[in-house]
């Protein structure tokens, strides 16, 4: 059936192009009044070929069985409130007695073909667009006169690239057709690349041997260039995920780096960060719901503040008097870590909170073979931002000088007159406050729950330690590499296994340089 | 070795008070004045094997300063040598009613038993895995981390991550060992009901005798010459390298005694309470563990027992009436005692006892 309405679609456009025949639009409207099933099959054909504006009116009527005919082969569509329009001119007419144009399983195939073809010429560039990619999908090679009619007008060189492919497909599809056309084709479908035109290309069977060759040749390119972009889009999942762990992991640089605390609550400061978002957002919904768009904008200094202040009560109330005793810290913080979940749990409930992903942030971009979601390309820059920002303040503010100072030598920058109790607490807020702008980032992937600090935490130590303590390159260097072989083992060994794998890999590197990649050197270690 | 009184006590209501409940729930009726119902035997024999679980922290962080952030690592792989000799008891008596393999691995559509599943089904086999697993993986670990000088919270950090892929990976349906669900309905221990009164008391005098005996060992260790040398590297571990010991051999004997002992506190806990799942690896068990010792009293080991007991107790109490706020109650326990309390509940009793098992000053 399909082999006979390309036939007829080829005759109806040998026919219309020919010079001594009378108007095509009059053939398929004459073909369509017939009365008969084959003629009207055969004048869905015709009218499309034609070209005719109101082609797609007349075969969607056809379609919804509002297309009647007269004898004298005027054709009429009738509207919704029974009167009748002419088929053709599209305006209101006499009918007079007319019957129904009857249609057959066929003629509905046909008429599916006809409107997607008719799509081809649509005004909308994106319809056709579509219409050539719905066509490429089908290569059907009924559709190949409609086709090569709507390359001839195209003039969007997108759509006349995609058109060129669907072409492509449809030549190789068709059992007919010169050698040299379907190798040419062959190239059409390589230049693509995709996973759809490596998918055409690997169905296709008994093609001549020069095709043939043709064929594998492309495929091989084609796995070429998707092992490449695979790569390319691991590094990017995996520049993402260490970027996350950077964010999670930059203030536990500060606290347990250069403070040499162990805060097991830090992972709660990111999860404090993640709920000022939720607050920042519900309240901007209910008061400025005009800048709610940017309610990301106010939650990260706002993150910043509530997590700091918090970090620096922490350290006033609990952490200075354990300084020395790092073991116990690290049980003090972690109780710490247990009233702030279950004081979250107690305020806001025990199930995830929902944060709005702005629109700016949504959705992706395709970089050549590779998918860039904006959200993670956010939270990229966004730690770029931050990590340059923590690097500047530590190095030209003034501030920074005294928690160097302190950190390298604290009884010495003590006799210098800096008050390093204060230094302390500054520099504890300072990281608490880090982590909360990684909560903000982190709201934006993860569940805002209670538990969320939790999940980070392991992670957090694991880089700082692995990157070298007191070293925030090392930190950067080890949040990178972690994500980037985590994600390029996950399609390996599945994401648990990956996980797990990495873990026993940064236990077994502890063993090899027990104090990171970028330890402190001297005397200071020690103690 | 000498026992002082504090020793005496610990023996005597460590074995004492299980070897009452047990007659008391054995011997009278029901409905009795004097009865102790069965759920408060289940729950003392918990309580022994926690205890079993804080002896051997106490052991190593204790004594040798190693702060582990992992034991419970060692006491859940125990607990699942145990498991697997209990689910092949249960034969066909499970749900698919397949005398070779457990319930899951049907419901998984395996065919034969994986090679880590022979022998399970011998007890002695069992009990011997439950102390070799745990004592191996100690081994291998603490050879490396300690001839690599990791030392102080790097080594707990390092322990904390080997908890978490230990828990990451008996999530995995894959490994063979229940998956997420872990093992349970269990049927018969030695051909014994494992819900019977009976087993439950023996189950809990056996608990309780392995912790009298552990706690000997313990004791014999620290007060040995070994155990001089253990407090000598907690104290300041370059000082001992510098007289001429090796304070790794030391670190790495006494973390895989302390392993061994978690690992049978954990082969005991498992028929008792019935159930062992990958949620005994997750790293807030290990550091509870730690709370235990640090409440009961660090380097006593006597309080590691008392405070493993005491906590849980407030636990059960706690989840029983204010079920919101344990965690309020476990967090300010960590707070309060580490800033108030540093030598533990055995602290406020220091006075009093004869003559302290160790010097408590830690330099760090």
């Amino acid at each position: 059936m399909r082999r006979l309405l390309a036939f007829l679609m080829i005759a109806a456009v040998s026919l219309a192009s020919g010079p001594s025949k009378a108007d095509p639009v009059d053939d398929a409207v004459t073909a369509l009044s017939s009365g008969s099933f084959d003629s009207v099959h055969e004048g869905v054909g015709q009218l499309v070929a034609s070209g005719s504006p109101r082609a797609a009116a007349i075969i969607g009527s056809l379609q919804n069985g509002k297309l009647y005919f007269r004898p004298d082969h005027t054709l009429f569509i009738k509207q919704d409130d029974g009167t009748y329009v002419g088929a053709l001119t599209g305006t209101p007419a006499e009918a007079g007695a007319v019957k129904p144009v009857k249609v057959n399983n066929a003629i509905r195939g046909a008429m599916d073909a006809a409107l997607g073809a008719l799509r081809l010429f649509s005004p909308d560039a994106a319809t056709r667009m579509t219409a050539a990619e719905a066509v490429f999908h089908a290569a059907d090679p009924a559709a190949l006169p409609a086709l090569t009619k709507a390359l001839e007008k195209e003039a969007d060189p997108a759509v006349k690239v995609r058109m060129q492919q669907a072409r492509a497909a449809v030549v190789l599809a068709s059992p007919d057709g010169a050698e040299a056309d379907r190798v040419a084709a062959v190239g059409v479908l390589r230049a693509r690349g995709d996973i759809d035109a490596r998918g055409f290309l690997a169905s296709l069977s008994d093609q001549p041997p020069a095709v043939a060759a043709a064929i594998t040749s492309a495929l091989t390119a084609i796995d070429r260039l998707a092992q490449i972009w695979s790569v390319g889009q691991s590094i990017y999942y995996g520049l993402s995920l260490g970027s996350v762990l950077l964010l999670a992991a930059a203030g536990l640089a500060i606290t347990f780096g250069v403070m040499g605390v162990i805060n097991m609550a830090h992972g709660e400061m990111v999860m404090i960060g993640a709920y000022t978002t939720f607050v920042v957002q519900q309240f901007m919904r209910a008061h400025t719901p005009g800048l709610y768009g940017a309610s990301l904008l106010f939650a990260v200094p706002l993150a910043f503040m509530v997590s700091g202040s918090i970090g620096i009560v922490i350290e006033r109330t609990l952490i200075r008097w354990l300084y020395g005793r790092p073991l116990e810290t690290l049980l003090a913080t972690w109780g710490l870590s247990l009233v702030l979940q279950q004081a979250v749990r107690t305020i806001f409930g025990a199930n995830n909170q929902d944060v709005d992903t702005p629109p700016w942030m949504s959705g992706a971009t395709a970089l050549g073979g590779l998918t860039l979601t904006w959200n993670r390309m956010y939270i990229i820059l966004f730690s770029a931002v931050v990590l340059a920002g923590l690097m500047a303040a530590l190095r030209y503010t003034s501030l920074g000088l005294r928690m160097r100072a302190v950190t390298q030598n604290r009884r010495m920058a003590a006799a210098m007159g800096i008050r390093t109790p204060w230094i302390d607490a500054l520099t504890f807020g300072l990281g608490s406050g880090i982590a909360g702008m990684a909560g903000v980032a982190l709201s934006q992937i993860d569940n805002v729950s209670p538990n969320l600090g939790q999940s980070y935490i392991i992670d957090s130590f694991m880089v700082v330690v692995f990157g070298g303590v007191g070293n925030l390159w090392g930190t950067t260097l080890g949040a990178l590499t972690l994500g980037i072989v985590n994600k390029f083992l996950e399609p390996v060994a599945g994401a648990v296994v990956a996980k797990i794998v990495v873990l026993v890999l940064l236990i077994l590197f502890i063993q090899r340089r027990p104090r990171g990649m970028f330890p402190l050197k001297g005397r200071a270690v020690e103690s | 070795m000498k026992l002082d009184r504090t020793a005496y006590l610990t023996l005597a209501l460590s074995l004492g008070v299980p070897v009452a409940l047990a007659l008391l729930n054995q011997t009278t009726e029901v409905g009795s004045a004097l009865h102790i119902p069965t759920y408060v035997v289940a729950l003392a024999g918990k309580y022994l094997c926690y205890a079993m679980l804080a002896l051997a922290v106490d052991l190593v962080w204790g004594f040798a300063g190693i702060l582990s952030l992992g034991h419970a690592a060692f006491f859940a792989l125990g607990g699942y040598a145990m498991g697997m000799y209990l689910m092949r008891q249960i034969g066909t008596r499970g749900v698919y009613g397949n005398a070779e393999l457990p319930d899951f691995m049907v419901f998984l559509g395996w065919h034969e038993l994986p090679w880590y599943w022979q022998g399970s089904q011998w007890f002695p086999f069992a009990v011997a895995m439950a102390l070799i697993v745990p004592g191996v993986l100690a081994m291998g670990f603490g050879w490396l981390a300690f001839r690599s000088r990791v030392t102080g919270v790097y080594l707990s950090i390092i322990t904390q991550a080997l908890t978490y892929a230990l828990l990451l990976a008996f999530f995995r349906n894959d490994m063979g060992f229940g998956g997420n669900n872990g093992m349970t309905d269990f049927k018969d221990i030695l051909g014994l009901n494992v819900q019977a009164d009976s087993t439950r008391s023996a189950l809990m005098v056996i608990s309780a005798l392995c912790l009298c005996v552990q706690y000997l060992v313990a004791r014999f260790v620290v007060q040995s010459r070994f155990g001089k040398v253990l407090i000598a590297v907690r104290n300041t571990e370059s000082r001992t390298r510098f007289l001429g010991y090796r304070p790794e051999a030391y670190k790495l004997v006494v973390w895989t005694l302390s392993a061994v002992m978690a690992g049978i506190g954990g082969a005991l806990y498992v028929p008792q309470v019935g159930i062992i799942n990958p949620s005994e690896f997750a790293p807030a068990n290990s550091i509870e563990a730690v709370i235990w010792v640090a409440v009961g009293g660090r380097g006593t080991l006597s309080g590691a027992i008392l405070g493993a007991v005491a906590v849980n107790f407030g636990k059960t109490w706690f989840t029983g009436m204010l079920p919101d706020y344990w965690l309020y109650a476990l967090g300010a326990l960590f707070i309060f005692v580490t800033l108030f309390l540093p030598k533990g509940i055995m602290g406020l009793f220091a006075k009093r006892a004869a003559k302290p098992v160790a010097v408590l000053e830690v330099a760090e």
